[in-house]
């Protein structure tokens, strides 16, 4: 079975969001009131988290895109207590909406707070509810949920490698996100398979992950700005 | 025990509150029903709407309602634990005390289990708890252990509240039915009596595990996630200390309101109150000993996150919270306390109410400035503000101990009668029996004697 990973090139990313917005589009992601923003209830599965490097006037901004980083040793999946999470075969850290009792444990387990919450029910406004993706379901009230790494894809992409009577091949299955990176930031792959692009660019010195020593084993890495 | 002679049964003013209603009580019964209706609509409410009326959100994903469980299981160790531990170390001043301590327990563990419910996205789905539980999930420990606690302090709540139901019953006057249930044919015989005390010992002795299982394993709700702040080991006693400290000055409140409206001050006496609040003056010190180890260790070693969370307590937005805690918890009980003169009713009044805010707060500042600032030091430090809905059903929590509290006066004896009589026929002989043991037996010392005399 796959084992899927990414990295970001953050000397490739110029912050410009193009990721973010492809991700709420394409997974449904509710769009909430003013009101409930400022109380934190944005629902992003691919933030852009922005620092700030120096003192002024040398000051430098630093983007990241956060997705859910498909923790090797998920904190979250341990916390649990309903198996509504779980690591699947290819390596990703699932949910499983219809299971979530909504307790909100594994948002306060993960470090990274990559998981929202469904504060209320999302019912489409126009023109969202225009292009609502059929692929993908959207959400009821009261459950969490997470980036997927579009996982709804690699279903496709394997019926299709399936019905053609062959492997999956690198390209057949990425995530929106990376697709639509204008400044190609992203590689993704099978890690599993030391051909790929995404496990040759994760050998790269500049190479890290958030949080290393929380022993979290992020699939997902990033490297460095030069 | 015929109707002619009950009235002039030396305890009769225990027996008072169960045939006499005054006004004020349904007053008070009223305000607290109205809290609990509209408390329970705005739940309603928060059914309808989802978890979106609170006023939770990223990255504080728990506020009031997990913070009022951990309080309210907290309070729950008071009834159980004490009197257990006062009967098994056979204190004779307990006697008075320990039903009312149980009843607490029985009561506040009812509403303080409700509350991870409330809290749940999907209360409909609750049951998934049962059909596909993950025995990894410190939150299935809880299941269990609040459960286990629940069925063992009800069971020691009611046991020795049999030999009381069969007083009643005697009596006849009221709800005779239920008390014969009840009652179980007890009849005080030495047989039925002997079977009692031997359920009532057993239950005492395991009581005590599971009570202090129960806030050992809310701690590690926390202290099992790696959040700074919470990944502690110290957490699991800190929370038992926290949560007797804060049983016992529920206790004291209990007492002292229910002495006044009962005119229970024959029974409920100085040296009942000097004895516990001297515990809970010592709970006081303990619990600052805990918090000071806690927070300079996490000091000391200066990690950035656990700093981010340390000065968002000590300095940030949390600082008058915090030292509102330290006030409460500890500069007001030990003033209050720590002094013959100030340690009379109104002053053990205050410092137990003082302790009650203080403990709160303490849940407050343990849950959210661990959530509002995430690991991740990208992440913005969350604010979170509570919503009516929260605040409402906080209050109902508090109206409904009082209230179930009252209930139980009215079926039941809130002091327990059986255990004052026997008290009164056989402690002093035990007692005295025991203090002598305590000491050198006279017939070992003059054989001893004898024995030296006889080598010269």
């Amino acid at each position: 079975m796959a084992r899927y990973g990414m990295v970001i090139d953050l000397d490739r990313c110029t912050g410009c969001g193009a990721c973010v917005t492809a991700c709420k589009a394409e997974n449904n992601v509710a769009i909430v009131s003013e009101d409930d923003a400022k109380m934190g209830r944005t629902m992003f599965w691919m933030k852009m988290l922005v620092g700030y490097e120096g003192e002024y006037p040398n000051i430098k901004m630093k983007f990241i895109p956060r997705l859910c980083f498909e923790c090797d040793k998920p904190p979250c999946i341990k916390v649990c207590p309903v198996r509504a999470t779980y690591k699947n075969e290819d390596g990703l850290v699932a949910q499983i909406y219809p299971q979530c009792i909504g307790c909100r444990y594994c948002m306060a387990a993960c470090p990274y707070t990559v998981k929202v919450f469904n504060w209320y029910r999302y019912v489409p406004e126009k023109p969202m509810s225009n292009c609502i993706n059929p692929d993908v379901s959207v959400r009821p009230k009261g459950v969490v949920e997470k980036c997927t790494f579009c996982i709804h894809r690699l279903q496709k992409a394997k019926e299709l490698a399936q019905a053609e009577h062959r492997k999956m091949r690198e390209g057949d299955y990425v995530p929106a996100c990376m697709q639509v990176c204008p400044a190609k930031a992203f590689y993704f792959g099978d890690l599993d398979n030391p051909q790929n692009r995404v496990t040759e660019a994760m050998r790269d010195v500049r190479g890290f992950t958030l949080l290393e020593d929380l022993g979290t084993d992020p699939k997902v890495h990033y490297l460095h700005a030069k | 025990m015929n109707s002619q002679n009950y009235k002039t049964d030396e305890d009769e003013v225990l027996f008072r509150p169960i045939y006499h209603t005054g006004r004020g009580f349904y007053l008070i019964a009223a305000v607290l029903l109205l809290i609990m209706l509209v408390a329970g609509t705005l739940y309603v409410s928060q059914l309808i709407y989802g978890l979106g009326v609170t006023g939770m959100g990223e990255p504080v994903t728990w506020g009031f309602y997990i913070i009022d469980f951990i309080f309210f299981i907290g309070i729950s160790h008071a009834g159980t634990l004490i009197s257990a531990i006062l009967r098994l170390s056979k204190a004779e001043w307990r006697r008075p005390i320990t039903r009312m301590a149980e009843v607490i327990t029985a009561i506040v563990l009812a509403i303080g289990g409700l509350h991870p419910i409330i809290d749940l996205g999907r209360p409909d789905r609750i049951l998934h708890l049962v059909t596909s539980g993950r025995l990894q999930s410190p939150l299935l420990w809880d299941v269990f252990s609040i459960t286990a606690y629940f069925t063992a302090s009800t069971v020691y709540l009611y046991l020795p509240l049999i030999p009381d139901i069969a007083l009643l019953r005697d009596r006849g006057d009221k709800h005779h039915k239920l008390y014969e249930f009840l009652s179980w044919g007890y009849n005080g015989s030495p047989e039925h009596k002997k079977v009692l005390e031997r359920a009532i010992n057993i239950l005492m002795v395991m009581v005590i595990p599971i009570a202090i299982s129960v806030h050992t394993i809310i701690s590690w709700i926390f202290a099992m996630t790696l959040q700074p702040g919470w990944h502690s080991t110290i957490f699991g006693p800190y929370f038992v200390v926290g949560a007797i400290f804060s049983g016992i000055a529920a206790l004291l409140i209990i007492m002292i309101i229910f002495r006044k409206a009962y005119h229970f001050e024959n029974y409920l006496r100085d040296v009942h109150f000097d004895y516990l609040s001297t515990l809970l003056l010592i709970m006081s010190l303990l619990w600052f000993y805990f918090t000071f180890a806690e927070y300079l260790t996490g000091f000391y070693g200066h990690e950035p996150q656990e700093m981010r969370v340390f000065f968002y307590k000590i300095d940030g937005r949390f600082a008058p919270l915090f030292w509102l805690m330290v006030v409460c918890n500890f500069v007001i009980p030990v003033i209050l306390l720590g002094f013959k003169k100030l340690r009379k009713i109104p002053g053990i009044l205050i410092a137990s109410f003082s302790v009650i805010l203080g403990m709160w707060l303490e849940r407050l500042i343990i849950v959210i400035p661990s959530l509002a600032n995430p690991r991740l030091s990208y992440v913005r430090t969350g604010v979170y503000f509570p919503s009516i809905t929260e605040v409402m059903l906080l209050l109902f929590g508090l109206a409904a101990l009082g209230f179930g509290f009252m209930m139980f006066s009215k079926l039941f004896p809130l002091i327990s009668i059986w255990e004052i009589k026997e008290g009164r026929e056989e402690s002093v002989h035990n007692v005295s029996q025991r203090l002598k043991g305590y000491f050198p037996a006279p017939q070992a010392m003059h054989s001893m004697e004898v024995e030296g005399h006889h080598e010269q």
